[in-house]
């Protein structure tokens, strides 16, 4: 497949931060790319460059092929929208939209019958005449989206795109993205904190720390196939332990072909939990009823204890002795 | 406790609002006075307002005033808007100290000092090039805009500094030209400041005695030269009800750009 944007070795310093730090990234056409990073890790940045809003230190950016290391924001095939939306406040919902179909020229009918569009695609129609103020923040995320839409980008670029929704209207928005750029066949890179955010919408995670690319997958391989422990951390609870010589010997259990010093992985929810005894045993120590599941916490050895997640209500109570289990598949092993 | 008696706080904010305006109401109650003699009240007459408008003088001098202002103010928008935005916009460039400096150098530089060395300067360049000759408004306006370029650069600096750049980015990014950017969306979303920059250039142009009095011609007297030289010759009632006219004026000038101000402040 074909790279559309191409990051190749980039680094960007902002004085003595480091914050973005020898990317190298392939970004295919049609794809739903999610940057995914807590704050401060480099993914908007790594944005404003593809943007052409903040210019590389070394490295190289392509765009179709194309070298756009050094070419201004307004020469790029690129749109972006930003997390505060950044809607003109003295233009009205139908001048926004149309403003960046002015800068190539568009007027008259044309010009009027791709607004018109650009709104429909969102559902925004009927609300052109207003000012963003008027606006709740939902509508304003659809004119910002609009507004992108309207220049037909070969590359769209969201910036925290529902960080402003309540949750009720994220869940809404995140599948309409994802249905739009279905119907548009536009490439999306979005730059997010919430793993479940990227995890439901990308094809591709790329999850980043400290400027760097820690992995690139699809979210169940980054989910269940982390590169590293960062990478296993930041999707959700796991449960890490140290191997020797084959082996994990918190636990007594056997994994073979480990090279040693290595990490074992497993995800509490794919552990079973059994009353009785098993190839591994252990005592409940905490119980944490969350409704649609429950944690536990058993005691395997002295020193160690299990995360377990287990659907449905408390069916083992605190001091209770169960067996704990997990199908080969489950374990991942990871660099020290 | 007595509802009657006066807070500590209200008998302060009313000795200073006394202090600051008690000589200004005196003028103003005193170009009321039917005397010919300023310190005798001898009755109510609208008199000197008439006679005001009957000097020719006076008049010229006034339209004179009003010139250089608007001519002075339009400049120094044009000029410190400019500024205001390098320093709001352009981040770090060689020299960028040194101009902020120079821009700011005339809002503590003495009247006295400016005046003269903005005379020397006329009188230099009209013996070296023949520009300028004979001094007239026009050197008064140049001087005017080159003191007041620096409120108006502040004033904008302020409001870009407080103001998301993120528009304007996005404006870039929807394909506009640094120019168009700065056209459609910047100058727009600035317009309270320039526009309180420009009255308050305005008012400081029509405020300015020293300056204007070293660069100003013969044929190009302004209203508080006017003022001046006739008060050294006794004050006339006359001159108390230009003084009026000009406070009302100046205050209605400030206010609405105190109120632009404010309005900007509440749009963010």
């Amino acid at each position: 497949m074909s790279a559309l944007v191409r990051i190749e070795a980039v680094s960007k310093r902002f004085g003595a931060v480091t914050a973005v730090d020898d990317v190298s990234l392939d970004v295919r056409e049609n794809e739903f790319l999610a940057l995914l990073g807590a704050s401060g890790c480099g993914k908007t940045t790594l944005l404003r460059m593809i943007a052409g809003l903040e210019t590389p230190d070394s490295g190289k950016i392509l765009i179709g092929d194309e070298d756009m290391t050094a070419a201004p924001p307004y020469a790029r095939p690129v749109n972006m929208m930003f997390q505060s939306y950044a809607l003109f406040p003295h233009m009205s919902v139908e001048e926004n939209v149309a403003f960046g179909l002015k800068q190539d020229g568009l007027r008259g009918a044309e010009l009027s019958a791709r607004v018109r569009e650009a709104l429909a695609a969102v559902e925004m129609e009927g609300l052109g005449p207003r000012k963003p103020h008027q606006l709740s923040g939902g509508q304003r995320q659809r004119v910002a989206l609009a507004r992108c839409l309207a220049k037909r980008p070969r590359v769209l670029l969201l910036d925290e795109p529902l960080a402003a929704l309540d949750k009720h209207l994220r869940e809404r928005t995140q599948l309409e993205l994802t249905a739009l750029r279905a119907r548009l066949g536009i490439t999306f890179i979005v730059v997010t904190h919430d793993q479940s955010e990227a995890m439901a919408m990308a094809d591709r995670v790329a999850v980043m720390e400290a400027g760097r690319i820690l992995q690139v997958a699809g979210p169940r391989e980054v989910y269940e196939r982390p590169a590293n422990q960062a990478v296993a951390r930041f999707f959700g609870d796991i449960n890490l332990w140290r191997m020797e010589g084959g082996r994990i010997p918190e636990l007594g259990v056997a994994v073979p072909m480990a090279p040693a010093g290595s990490m074992a992985a497993v995800r509490p929810e794919r552990i079973s939990i059994a009353r009785g005894n098993g190839a591994l045993s252990g005592v409940v120590r905490d119980v944490v009823y969350l409704g649609t599941a429950t944690t536990y916490f058993v005691q395997v050895s002295a020193g160690e204890t299990v995360r377990v997640l287990a659907p449905g209500g408390v069916m083992f109570q605190r001091g209770e002795g169960v067996s704990l289990s997990w199908p080969p598949e489950a374990l991942a092993v990871l660099p020290p | 406790m007595n509802r009657h008696r006066i807070s500590f706080t209200t008998a302060a904010l009313g000795a200073g609002l006394a202090f600051l305006y008690a000589p200004l109401l005196v003028v103003m109650v005193n170009s009321f006075n039917a005397s010919r003699l300023v310190t005798v009240w001898t009755g109510f007459s609208p008199r000197w307002y008439g006679e005001l408008f009957a000097d020719r003088q006076i008049l010229d001098a006034a339209l004179n005033s009003l010139i250089v202002a608007v001519c002075s103010a339009s400049l120094a928008v044009v000029v410190g808007t400019t500024a205001g935005y390098v320093f709001a916009r352009f981040g770090y460039f060689r020299g960028r100290a040194a101009l902020s400096g120079a821009l700011a150098a005339p809002l503590v530089l003495p009247d006295v000092i400016a005046g003269l060395s903005l005379l020397l300067m006329f009188v230099a360049l009209e013996q070296t090039f023949t520009w300028l000759p004979g001094r007239g408004l026009l050197t008064i306006v140049l001087a005017h805009a080159s003191f007041t370029t620096a409120y108006v650069a502040i004033i904008v600096q302020a409001r870009l500094a407080g103001m998301d750049r993120e528009a304007e980015e996005s404006a870039a990014d929807l394909g506009a030209k640094p120019f168009a950017v700065f056209r459609a969306i910047t100058l727009p979303m600035i317009r309270p400041a320039v526009a309180a920059g420009w009255l308050l250039a305005f008012v400081l142009s029509l405020d300015d005695l020293v300056i204007a009095s070293f660069v100003s011609g013969p044929q190009s007297t302004t209203l508080p030269m006017v003022v001046f030289s006739s008060v050294r010759l006794g004050v006339s009632p006359k001159i108390n009800a230009l003084a009026t006219i000009l406070i009302v004026v100046t205050l209605a000038l400030l206010s609405v750009a105190a109120w632009m101000g404010r309005a900007t402040l509440k749009q963010k």
